[in-house]
């Protein structure tokens, strides 16, 4: 089973990574760009077999390490 | 006075912050790798020395809050231990949940490395009681991720219990009010950007950072 975390500043953190993306996209003549917002990818390799045990589990891997409750929101997505 | 430094790999302001020990104590500190599981009895301090611990992968200071010797540095700080963190250090001591909050990206996304002005917030704690009248400070500052981050209420909660104990006066990071420094609920955790630990002889071009090191002996 894998498993593709996407982990995203909540709404309202400042991410000035996102903003000088946005920028710079601008500066090369991309002017329907609005805003951007960056975030990382984590994918897991699961020896896992039962999909709601999984993501349990997942979760509680986002929980204690992969995102920072205070600054992060994140969402799982498990494949088989 | 007996300390400890605890050494992650990436560490890389564990001998600045030994020869600050050793020089304002008069005793080296016992210096602590990461894997072990315990801390020596007896401390009186220790000290997370700034750095890259694990080349700040995933967050700054993230893994390092998992290492086998951060549980019991948990166990020994909720028990009254006092605890410096300085820069990767402070961020270590976050990411355990020793102290609230988060250090994000720097607001203008360099890496800063300066001389920084700070206000001493709170000049009666353990951490600041030697520098008597003195409210203004010259820190070196050294770090990407140092920008403070908490919300309304946490920071309310931190102003209101005297737990601001450094503030920038010329705000190098876009920290959320200024913050430079911040201690736990219990005064025994100290977690601050700035190094004091550079600034302990005066070939660091000032000795300003003397006094955290002699609060804690109780000089002053």
């Amino acid at each position: 089973m894998k498993a593709k975390i996407h982990i995203y500043l909540k709404p309202g953190v400042l991410d000035p990574q996102g903003t000088a993306v946005a920028n710079s996209l601008k500066t090369l003549g991309f002017d329907e760009v609005e805003s951007a917002r960056q975030g990382k990818l984590i994918e897991l390799d699961l020896s896992s077999v039962d999909a709601e045990e999984a993501s349990e589990r997942v979760k509680a891997m986002c929980d204690k390490l992969l995102a920072n409750p205070v600054i992060e929101n994140y969402d799982i997505e498990l494949s088989a | 006075m007996k300390t400890a430094v605890i050494v992650f790999p990436g560490s890389n302001c564990d001998r600045d912050a030994a020869e600050a020990l050793r020089i304002v104590t008069g005793q080296a500190p016992a210096m602590i790798w990461h894997q072990e599981t315990s801390l020596p009895d007896g401390l009186d301090l220790v000290m997370i020395p700034g750095g890259f611990s694990y080349g700040d992968y995933l967050r700054s200071g993230a893994i390092g809050a998992r290492s086998p010797i951060t549980r019991d540095l948990i166990r020994r700080a909720d028990s009254g231990l006092p605890v410096l963190g300085v820069c990767n250090g402070f961020q270590i001591l976050i990411e355990a949940g020793l102290l609230p909050g988060a250090l994000m990206r720097n607001s203008g996304l360099l890496f800063v490395c300066e001389r920084t002005p700070l206000q001493i917030e709170n000049t009666n704690s353990r951490f600041t009681r030697a520098y008597g009248d003195t409210r203004e400070v010259i820190f070196p500052v050294a770090h990407h991720d140092g920008n403070y981050f908490a919300d309304t209420e946490t920071l309310d909660q931190l102003e209101s219990g005297g737990q601001v104990m450094f503030r920038y006066l010329n705000n190098p990071n876009g920290s959320a009010r200024d913050i430079a420094g911040i201690t736990n609920a219990a005064g025994n955790v100290l977690g601050m950007m700035p190094h004091p630990e550079r600034a302990v002889d005066p070939a660091h071009g000032g000795t300003d950072g003397r006094g955290v090191f002699e609060s804690l002996l109780g000089r002053g």
